[in-house]
């Protein structure tokens, strides 16, 4: 604890950010905060205090209001057929505050980036504001810490958080709960700030789980269809079994190194000892964690579910920030993770597997959300290869760029789900509005949403010079170098040698990549491309959102276009004189740095020839796969949804998501809870212990009584025989003692 | 605060007024004229004794208050102590003291009383005086076990926490009532049986000499207790064991529990979990641990206590899933939280400790708001089956709201008070008995199962029943006893170190004194012994 | 001596418990319990013979005792009888349970 205080006081007293705007880190997260509450109350608006004794209340059971309606979108009650839906009340007040807030945190964060661009710190800037759970030896405060990691995610947040709440606004316009929205929308933005600001791990729990709280209640946000609370509860379990890898670790942590901060972490992590089973094993359990948050293998299973929430929380929540966190908590943990190469490996592997394994799920969805959410899934998988063979920059650098696109992608799904859905309002029609088999051709009709929806599929595909194909292939460069020299290459994962391993999960990468294309190009074709399918009708009403909904789509456009700035490669910038060079990488290198080189170390550099190589490989790829879809697929012969066969065989099989859903029930849930009901609870608990034990030990006292009420006869010659013999007894015993 | 508390001499007599206040509130209460119900059906008889105890008890919470400012941290010692002789020839004294541990639980008893009058304002209507009389007598015997520190006086105040209970269940309580009242009584009385014998065994083998009176003082025994050859206070630890581990409940002494808490009236439940559950864990923390150290850390005996507490972790929310009673539900979840005070006890780290004492103050505000909460909506639609709700969030969403956030803490969402407790026990624990402590940690994705998968089936789901379309929301009585219990939830959630301070000193003492390394016996204040 | 008069009074006292458990009669068996104090009174006289007055005395207070006992159970029949319309014990067995 004496080297955390030194520490702390070293970068406290002479740290370059005192007295900066950085001061008022503490602002960040409690703008929404702000948010949050008052929207919060604004949403309670409609309730009513009951009578004060309810017992007598009378009763009115008023069954119209039967959930008849109670689902997507129209949970205040019976639709009304005017269409001139009445809007809530407060609606205005919570228009400015909901956005609101998120641009002046980004306003914030953006001074702060300059404070912090211009002082170019080299330790973290550490804010303690008091003490959380002071516990002897355990001393664990509330405190912020602002470096450029954390710097680099609260702009991502608060940025494309705004630009969402933004398009939210036109989204999310006639919707009964808009106030309870956005105060979810808010208290969510403030979780994942203090996921990203906390000093220590426990303080980065909070955040941790308080994200997945408001993940719950905004999947869950209809809540009376039951899918959609399913949803979200699942998402809840299945994060805490994440959350119960990330507390183990943490255990682990203070039970070894008796520190919890994560300057302290960083100082003492090698005093665990490198490439030790305890260090390992501390790794290993705080990936569990992140394969929870971040939706990897095996715990992915909650994030194509969470697409029942309002498109705009997927964009937000399960593209850009939330998920994302996984990634930070393991570049937040670099020092851990390259002291032990073999998590490192099980890092990079789990997320190449899962990289591949949703692309092929993403080619047969129909859904385009469960397109994007499996794309997303894939993606995080490229991250968790980055920082899994400790290119941690580049790892941030594809969340970045991932944010970007990925986000235009969800909100431009928004705009043509936002159109489909009042076509269809608009005919009465009952089809699925985000089904890829009810579209076709919306080229006409959303022109401005196909072309910055285009931009984003070449970005993910790997386009240059688009940001995804920078941010992607580093990533891939880096596997490659990784695998011809450094610390990974050298060590053994379960027998296989690391090199030999990493040279797979480059071919592994370049497969996803290909998919990536391909069932990007899928979506887009079915969607914007080809015949119509919506209906003759409908088509009259398909139109462009209005501004509040299209404007962040074309920020977001403009980003994705020029994200790839961020980190322009050396063999690039050398060649031609882009921009910056590794803007990015520089900026992060006091937090990463050291980490990334006890991985790299002693490693000969790539020649640039192969670097070369590589990214023409990867950008051929991304071509091929681009042309191949388009040379394969014909969207004239898509059926409507309604008109669909159900696929059968392979096709089947991937595209019910290999019934893995299905199989976790019938092997995991529903055993355990039939085990729980008949064994635990009927024959454990009410059979042996109180059965058996309590009120057969009553049975037993009362049986007693019983047999002594046999005596009580009321027979007086009987009680005469019992006196008799009673005194002959008492006489026996005292002669013959 | 404290020089004005020390002008009037607080500490001189809060104590002694804590026990009283209570029992003159009871006699004035029964003293109360009657006032029938005019129509019985939507009238309450005689309306003056709730209020009247409403405000006794907000006199005793307001007395109480003034020990958490008059505590002094630093003393690990007794402190505000009173010591009167009371039955001399058999060696029995009068002595009340307060220390880090019991300040919490006193604090955390006056603190619930107010609140439960308040949750039983409708719903009890039929011989109220009696009523209101027999929770303030039973608030005695709880200030009393707490305070006591004379195991003669500490046993007499434990069997008078039972009796009114009994009466509470027995005759305010649900269908069952009589069963439940009866296997209560019977079932916690029983081994407290065998715990006086333990406590009288203790009394007369450390007594001063041949022909002195038995000598029940705490101080005493405790500096004593060492006399006791190994093998007996391996049974005297067994008495004692018996009579906390089944007020705990620890698994397998349990099944009271369900049934008590399921036929009480909404007050007695919230008593029931927010106050007497902790009396079981407040043994072991003050009497079966530091009198019989070796018996306690005995590596079998501990490990066995350990195993049961991890069961009742797991066991306990594995049944509360699949309860169609929800007020069931809660009860077991009650089981699951209080094998984690268990496990933090017998790991016996100053962070598992602290932990488990945290625990013990935090379920006594979730749970006991869970069981306000269901009461609330009983009271509504008088019934307690998941079943019979569905999609009330949309009709109540005040109530949904502060339900969600009550069953949050429960879950312990960091930034609750469930997490703080939670995980000190988890992190104390896993430094002497890793492998326990990370089975336990996943009873952390059983908690959220089960209270989500209820909470959803009550509040989200299709509203598809045409009598939950109009239930009442909250009134303004019912919103006020919550906000207290949602502003502790935070407060102890976000900044749980005054409490964890106050504490830390007896927690550490214990630690100590079990492990072997205790130095010198307790300081007490002036006025003590 | 002593010997051969506590065998007389044995005997009757045997035979009046044998009487008082094998009759049904009410009456019958206070007749048997009026001989067992019969009985104790003559072992009282016996001893008396051999040991002081003693025994004489509390002869006269056993004889006291027997008839105010007659009396009050015979009472107690006869009141009994009225209800039940019977005497047999074997029929009076309001105390069962």
């Amino acid at each position: 604890m004496l080297l955390q205080t030194a520490l702390e006081a070293a970068s406290q007293a002479a740290h370059p950010l005192s007295g900066t705007v950085a001061e008022w880190v503490w602002l960040l997260p409690v703008l929404p905060l702000a948010g949050f509450v008052i929207n919060g109350l604004l949403s309670l608006n409609n309730a009513h205090f009951g009578p004060s004794d309810p017992n007598t209340a009378e009763h009115h059971p008023h069954p119209e209001v039967l959930d008849a309606a109670g689902t997507h979108g129209e949970e205040g009650g019976s639709g009304d057929d005017d269409h001139a839906v009445k809007r809530h009340r407060w609606a205005g007040v919570v228009s400015i505050v909901g956005p609101g807030v998120l641009i002046i945190a980004f306003g914030l964060a953006v001074a702060m980036w300059q404070a912090m661009a211009g002082a170019h710190p080299e330790a973290p800037f550490v804010q303690r504001y008091f003490s959380w759970m002071p516990v002897g030896s355990l001393q664990i405060d509330a405190a912020f810490q602002l470096d450029q990691l954390s710097m680099v995610m609260i702009l991502v947040i608060t940025g494309v958080g705004a630009l969402i709440h933004v398009f939210s606004v036109g989204y999310m316009r006639d919707d009964p709960g808009y106030p309870r929205y956005f105060s979810y929308l808010n208290l969510f933005v403030f979780f994942m700030l203090v996921l990203v600001l906390g000093a220590n791990y426990p303080v980065l729990f909070v955040g941790w789980e308080g994200v997945g709280l408001c993940s719950y209640l905004l999947i869950g946000f209809w809540f009376n269809d039951k899918a959609n609370a399913d949803a979200g509860k699942k998402a809840f379990i299945v994060n805490r079994i994440g959350d119960f890898g990330l507390l183990v670790a943490m255990f682990m942590l203070f039970a070894n190194i008796g520190v919890l901060d994560f300057i302290g972490v960083n100082a003492k992590a090698v005093e665990l000892g490198a490439g030790s089973a305890l260090v390992t094993a501390i790794c290993l359990f705080m990936f569990l964690g992140c394969t929870g948050k971040s939706a990897q293998i095996p715990l992915y299973i909650w994030l194509p579910d969470a697409m029942a929430g309002p498109t705009p929380v997927s964009a937000l929540i399960h593209a850009a920030t939330m998920v994302t966190a996984g990634v930070y908590l393991i570049a937040r943990s670099a020092a851990l993770f390259s002291l032990s190469p073999v998590a490192s490996l099980t890092v990079a592997v789990v997320g190449a597997v899962t990289a591949i394994f949703a692309a092929t799920i993403g080619l047969k969805q129909w859904d385009i959300k469960k397109v994007l959410a499996y794309s997303t899934i894939s993606q995080l998988g490229y991250m968790f290869v980055g920082v899994g063979v400790g290119a941690y920059v580049s790892g941030m650098f594809h969340l970045v760029t991932h944010a970007f696109f990925k986000a235009l992608l969800f909100l431009g799904s928004g705009s043509v789900i936002h159109a489909m859905h009042a076509a269809y309002h608009r005919t009465h029609s009952h089809e699925d509005a985000q089904d890829m088999r009810n579209m076709g051709g919306l080229k006409r009709f959303l022109p401005l949403t196909c072309g910055l929806m285009w931009i984003a599929t070449l970005a993910i595909s790997g386009i240059p010079p688009l940001s995804g194909f920078f941010s992607k292939d580093e990533i891939l460069g880096t596997v490659f170098a990784r695998a011809h020299g450094s610390t990974l290459a050298t060590a053994s994962w379960l027998g296989v040698p690391g090199g030999t391993l990493l040279y797979i999960i480059y071919g592994i990468g370049l497969a996803a990549a290909f998919l990536t294309a391909v069932y990007m190009t899928r979506m887009m074709l079915y969607t914007f491309h080809g015949p119509t399918r919506t209906g003759t009708e409908e088509e009259n009403y398909l139109h462009e959102p209005s501004w509040t909904m299209t404007g962040p789509l074309v920020v977001l456009g403009i980003l994705t276009v020029a994200g790839g700035w961020l980190n322009l490669p050396e063999l690039v910038t050398d060649l031609i004189p882009l921009g910056p060079r590794e803007v990015l990488g520089h900026f992060l290198d006091p937090v990463v740095g050291s980490a990334t080189a006890r991985i790299t170390a002693g490693a000969s550099h790539v020649p640039a020839a192969t670097e070369e190589a590589l990214i023409l490989t990867a950008v051929v790829i991304a071509v091929s796969g681009i042309l191949f879809a388009v040379w394969r697929l014909k969207p004239a012969k898509v059926p409507r949804k309604r008109d669909a066969v159900p696929e059968t065989g392979l096709e089947g099989l991937v595209a019910n998501k290999y019934y893995v859903d299905e199989e976790i029930d019938r092997f995991i849930v529903e055993p355990t809870y039939k085990v729980s009901r008949t064994f635990l609870w009927r024959i454990v608990d009410n059979g042996i212990i109180d059965g058996l034990f309590v009120n057969g030990s009553a049975a037993l006292a009362r049986a007693f009584g019983w047999i002594g009420s046999r005596l009580q006869t009321g027979n007086t010659g009987e009680y005469a025989w019992a006196i008799v013999v009673g005194v002959l007894i008492l006489l026996g015993a005292f002669t013959l003692r | 605060m404290s020089s004005f508390l020390d002008s009037i001499g607080y500490n001189g007599w809060v104590l002694p007024a804590l026990l009283l206040i209570p029992l003159v509130g009871a006699v004035i209460v029964l003293l109360l004229p009657v006032r029938a119900a005019a129509d019985s059906a939507t009238a309450i008889e005689t309306p003056a004794a709730r209020q009247l105890g409403f405000w006794i008890f907000v006199l005793e919470f307001v007395v109480s208050l003034g020990l958490w400012w008059s505590f002094n941290p630093a003393n690990t010692g007794w402190q505000a102590s009173i010591d009167k002789p009371w039955i001399p020839s058999w060696g029995v004294r009068f002595t009340l003291g307060v220390d880090g541990i019991a300040l919490m639980m006193v604090l955390l008893t006056t603190f619930i009383m107010p609140l439960s009058v308040l949750g039983s304002w409708t719903s009890i209507r039929t011989k109220t005086r009696s009523y209101y009389a027999l929770l303030l007598i039973l608030t005695t015997g709880m200030l009393g076990v707490f305070l006591a520190r004379d195991l003669f006086l500490f046993y007499v105040m434990w069997d008078v926490m039972l009796v009114p209970m009994y009466f509470i269940i027995g005759i305010w309580g649900g269908e069952r009532r009589i069963y439940a009242s009866i296997k209560f009584f019977i079932y916690t009385f029983l081994p407290s049986l065998l715990m006086l014998v333990a406590i009288i065994y203790l009394g007369v083998f450390l007594r001063a000499g041949a022909g002195a009176p038995p000598d029940f003082s705490y101080d005493h025994l405790l500096a004593a207790a060492n006399a006791v050859p190994v093998r007996t206070a391996l049974y005297l630890f067994g008495a004692f064991f018996l009579a906390f581990a089944v007020k705990v409940p620890m698994f397998p002494f349990h099944t009271w529990l369900p049934d008590a808490h399921v036929e009480a009236p909404t007050a007695g439940s919230v008593i029931l979990a927010g106050i007497m559950l902790k009396m079981g864990t407040f043994g072991f923390l003050r009497f079966a641990l530091p009198l019989f150290p070796g018996a306690a850390m005995n590596p079998t005996v501990r490990l066995i206590i350990l195993i049961l507490a991890v069961i009742g972790i797991i066991y306990g929310a594995l049944v509360a899933m699949v309860q169609p009673d929800f007020k069931k539900l809660v009860a077991y979840s009650s089981v699951s939280h209080l094998g984690f005070v268990m496990l933090g006890i017998f790991a016996l780290t100053l962070q598992s400790v602290q932990g488990a004492l945290m625990v013990m103050i935090n379920h006594g505000i979730s749970t006991g708001a869970l069981f306000l909460l269901v009461g609330i909506i009983y009271e509504r639609r008088h019934t307690r089956l998941i079943d019979a709700y569905g999609g009330i969030a949309r009709v109540v969403p005040m109530f949904a709201a502060a339900l969600t956030f009550v069953s949050l803490s429960s879950i312990g969402l960091p930034g609750t008070n469930g997490f703080v407790g939670e995980f000190l026990v988890l992190l104390g624990s896993f430094q002497t008995y890793p492998v326990l402590a990370v089975i336990s940690t996943t009873g952390v994705i059983f908690a959220a199962a089960y209270l989500l998968w209820a909470l959803q089936r009550i509040l989200f789901n299709p509203l598809d029943k045409p009598e939950n379309t109009d239930i009442p929301d909250l009134n303004k009585r019912e919103l006020a006893l919550l906000v207290p219990l949602i502003a502790a939830i935070i407060w102890l959630g976000v900044y749980p170190a005054p409490v964890l301070r106050r504490m830390e000193g007896s927690a550490q003492a214990l630690v100590d004194r079990v492990q072997g390394t205790a130095t010198v016996t307790a300081v007490s204040e002036a006025g003590g012994r | 001596m002593l010997a051969e008069s506590l065998a007389l009074t044995a005997a009757l006292f045997i035979v009046g418990v044998i009487g008082v458990l094998i009759h049904r009669n009410a009456i019958i068996i206070f007749m048997c319990v009026e001989l067992m104090l019969t009985a104790v009174n003559l072992t009282f006289v016996a001893f008396s013979r051999f040991y002081g007055t003693a025994g004489q005395v509390f002869v006269v207070f056993v004889m006291t005792v027997s008839a105010a006992e007659a009396a009050v159970g015979l009472a107690i029949i006869i009141a009994i009888f009225r209800h039940r319309q019977t005497i047999n014990l074997k029929d009076i067995n309001l105390l069962k349970g």
